[in-house]
């Protein structure tokens, strides 16, 4: 497609003038700003860039960036995203959400984006809990976490395992990262916007409202110091050793990328020749 | 204007060939039909089949004449039975003539009960076959029932060639011997058909190619869609075909994942479809609705079966409609055509990519197994001339998405081709496509969203509609066929008749059905399914007088012209 050459874009210019409506001290407006920064860093239009979100506080980031966006239905923005790379290839797809939208509504997609290994990018900001609907355990929520009121006992459900699952599910590119480090996260999305591939990031993102004591966080995430793995059965050691803070690339590996196949070109005429008599 | 209504019905012969599984009943229907194309016919072919895979039941029907035909008789001339085991299953659905012959090997078992009082044509195919490399059964069959037809050999042969050819020299050469051995036994003179007028030109296809070759015709490049009878074979021929043409097809997780999928290669610029059955559509409904409120044209071809929940898998039924027009949550017009014969597939497929091209929404086409399965032998289906399109070209940044305009439709700027970047949202949302919860935005989205589905120039297309009488058939999508033939029959019996068949179900063409019904005296709602679907749709528009009456009845039986007629003079 045939874009006019940009000037240099600053990560502020990717921005668009709707304000998020995000409280105050969220963690997805570190998440918003790191995103345009990497934008900025890879040059990339702003035409060919598209965003695309199911529900949430998390999912209402396209309409924060002044690119292409598609804010659908809830859980269901990996198949957006599928479906839109898939007719154009030639656009950087970018997929946000939140847990309950990717991991819990929209899990089934997830399994078969990691599978599938389309080249587009998946960024979920994780802060478990669903804020909003005012505060319910999602599937990252401890099970023992008492707080809403749908749940006075805790779940007592044992939490989704993210980067597990993305693994097991044959992801090619899987990292952590956390919203109160937005320059190791940039990096991390600089990453895996040109990792070939379906590229996870899992984004520690604390809600203030509904789990402050996430505030926590800052003083418990760590880099993952094994590096990171090339090897699945390496990977899911150091996954599955984790303790869930480690910030990092956890797993990058190439592997074939689902696109539609190139064949012979026909004309309707001649496929439409073989109906006949 | 309404067409003439055509006089008389045609001539007709209607066949059935029945076995058990893997007894070669479809491919040898398969051959005949396409033989009694290459001899000048035309034809239809319904399959029957249980839900197994291989072992169970299976059965051809084929009917046909030297006028073009859109629905199954009223009961069959010949049965051809290949073995007589699990016949039983059929006998509903085969009821045959009482001169009625039937065809058959002894060497394979007694008549059943039932069929004691048929005449019988005995005939030893299974000695012949197996006089024959690789002989089978149903071949020699097939060559008894075509020189009994009337029909040449050369005919039978150019069929072996069609349906088999790609299975290699060995086979065909095979099949062609058995052929021969059937037919070079008999002296030709059970039919006496008029003579047909063969034209090299006429197509043989089934409904669900069809509709996929409208979808292509109408632009779709895109397709997403999850496995499911009776709507696969749509998507197994298109598969190859988009990517020849530069397009795709995906194969979705499920059907929450189809729909979105082509939301989201719309949203690129590619028109998309994706194609399911009753259960699917189900599933898709959230969807839809997505396309609905964000303005983002899909095509959703829901090719029935009888329903509710699983229902019967390979069974016809009309029963989707209310889903069709009512599934959606919230007040979100929307486009629900039905195409009326299997030619007409794709021609209600193409128009129908058009429509939601052009207005920015989601179209649900109602096909069913019957149009969709059954293969026939037509003259090529006419193209829809109407130019559609999307309105791409934005010139305002920021882009405001959803601009109030006349018509209802705003431009939409594709990702990539235009700096009119935009948002495309769910929520109710102003012009530019932020979310907002004011009752001014809200009311205005809902009255653009309306208008331009309800103030739209439809034209002529909206319904077909055949004479003129007192007496008026009103129906929709597959059982076009037989409440034409029935109309047929009324208006040759003295009784004129007129028929209006609806493609375009929403929006109701109130105005237009309404001067189409000018001068009805008694008036017949007939469609499949048990509890008139369309009869209520109707009554609920107020276009229908107090008298009008439903005729409506269930799957999975075909609904047949007789049936029709008889009802329509019981009642007046």
């Amino acid at each position: 497609m045939a874009t006019i050459p940009t000037p240099s874009l600053r990560a502020k210019d990717y921005k668009s003038q709707i304000p998020p409506v995000w409280c105050p001290g969220c963690g997805h407006f570190a998440v918003l700003s790191a995103l345009t920064k990497a934008f900025a860093y890879l040059k990339l239009p702003k035409d060919q860039l598209a965003l695309v979100s199911g529900i949430g506080c998390s999912s209402r980031l396209p309409a924060y960036l002044d690119t292409y966006g598609f804010h659908g239905v809830h859980g269901r923005a990996l198949a957006v995203a599928a479906g839109l790379k898939t007719a154009r290839p030639d656009l950087i797809v970018i997929a946000v959400g939140g847990d309950g939208d990717g991991f819990s509504i929209g899990g089934n997609h997830f399994l078969h984006a990691c599978r599938r290994n389309m080249d587009f990018t998946y960024i979920v900001m994780d802060n478990e809990v669903y804020g909003m609907t005012k505060g319910q355990a999602s599937p990252t929520t401890q099970p023992d976490w008492t707080r809403s009121k749908l749940t006075p006992h805790g779940t007592g459900v044992r939490r989704f395992q993210p980067p597990a699952i993305a693994l097991a599910a044959g992801a090619s590119f899987i990292a952590r990262g956390f919203s109160g480090d937005p320059t190791g996260l940039s990096k991390l999305f600089v990453e895996a916007i040109q990792h070939p591939g379906f590229a996870f990031v899992h984004v520690l993102s604390p809600c203030q409202t509904f789990r402050p004591e996430q505030r926590a966080w800052k003083q418990q995430v760590h880099p993952c110091s094994l590096g990171t793995a090339e090897d699945p059965a390496r990977a899911a050691e150091l996954i599955h050793r984790d303790d869930g803070m480690a910030l990092g690339v956890l797993y990058a590996q190439q592997l074939p990328v689902w696109q539609p196949k190139l064949t012979q070109r026909t004309s309707l005429a001649t496929i439409e020749e073989a109906f006949r008599l | 204007m309404p067409q003439e209504l055509p006089r008389g019905s045609a001539a007709s012969l209607s066949i059935a060939i029945t076995g058990s599984g893997g007894s070669g009943a479809v491919t040898a229907g398969s051959i005949l039909l396409a033989a009694l194309g290459k001899a000048g016919f035309y034809g239809l072919m319904t399959r029957s089949a249980g839900p197994q895979i291989r072992g169970g039941e299976s059965a051809a029907m084929v009917r046909f004449s030297p006028e073009p035909l859109y629905c199954m008789g009223d009961q069959f001339d010949l049965l051809i039975a290949l073995d007589w085991r699990n016949f039983h299953r059929f006998l509903q659905e085969i009821p045959l003539g009482t001169a009625s012959p039937v065809l058959y090997d002894p060497a394979l078992g007694e008549v059943p009960e039932e069929l004691r009082l048929q005449p019988r044509l005995e005939r030893p195919w299974k000695r012949r076959a197996a006089a024959i490399a690789g002989g089978r059964l149903n071949l020699v069959a097939l060559g008894t029932a075509g020189a009994l037809l009337g029909l040449p050999c050369e005919a039978l042969e150019t069929g072996v060639q069609k349906v088999l050819g790609h299975k290699g020299e060995a086979v065909v050469d095979s099949a062609v011997a058995c052929i021969r051995a059937g037919f070079s036994a008999e002296n030709p003179n059970l039919a006496r058909l008029p003579k047909p007028r063969p034209d090299p030109n006429r197509w043989l296809l089934s409904g669900n190619e069809a509709a996929a070759l409208g979808s292509l015709r109408g632009g779709v490049r895109f397709v997403a869609a999850y496995p499911i009878t009776p709507a696969t074979e749509m998507l197994e021929w298109l598969a190859p075909k988009l990517e020849q043409l530069g397009g795709a097809l995906l194969q979705a997780e499920d059907e929450l994942a189809s729909i979105n999928m082509i939301l989201g290669g719309s949203f690129g610029g590619m028109p998309s479809l994706t194609a399911t059955s009753g259960p699917g559509l189900s599933l898709m409904m959230e969807g839809i609705g997505l396309a609905v409120a964000s303005e983002t044209p899909v095509l959703v071809a829901d090719v029935m079966r009888v329903g509710p929940s699983t229902g019967i898998p390979t069974k016809s039924e009309q029963s989707d409609l209310h889903i069709a027009l009512y599934g959606l949550h919230g007040d979100a017009p929307h486009l629900v055509l039905a195409p009326l014969d299997i030619g007409d597939c794709a021609f209600t497929f193409q128009w129908a990519v058009g429509l939601a091209e052009q207005l920015q929404t989601a179209a649900i086409v109602l096909s069913d197994q019957f149009l969709g399965q059954s293969r026939a032998i037509l003259d090529p289906p006419p193209r829809c001339e109407t130019p559609l399109t999307r309105l791409k070209q934005a010139r305002e940044r920021p882009c405001r998405r959803y601009l109030y305009t006349d018509t209802g439709v705003s431009p939409m700027p594709i990702p990539g081709e235009s700096p009119c970047r935009y948002t495309a949202d769910g929520l109710e949302h102003d012009e530019r496509g932020v979310p907002s919860s004011l009752a001014e935005d809200h009311l205005a989205q809902l009255q653009k969203r309306r208008r331009k589905i309800e103030g739209f120039a439809y034209g002529e297309a909206w319904a077909e509609i055949q004479g003129a009488g007192p007496l008026c058939l009103i129906s929709w999508g597959s059982s076009a066929g037989a409440v034409r033939e029935a109309a047929q029959r009324l208006q040759a019996a003295g009784q004129p008749t007129r028929v209006i068949l609806l493609r375009l179900l929403a929006p109701l063409r109130r105005e237009s059905l309404k001067a189409a019904l000018a001068g009805a005296e008694q008036l017949f709602v007939i469609e499949q399914n048990q509890t008139g679907q369309l009869f209520h749709y109707l009554h609920g528009a107020q276009v229908l007088p107090p008298h009008a009456r439903s005729f409506a009845r269930p799957g999975p039986l075909p609904l047949r012209p007789g049936e029709i007629v008889r009802a329509v003079r019981s009642e007046i």
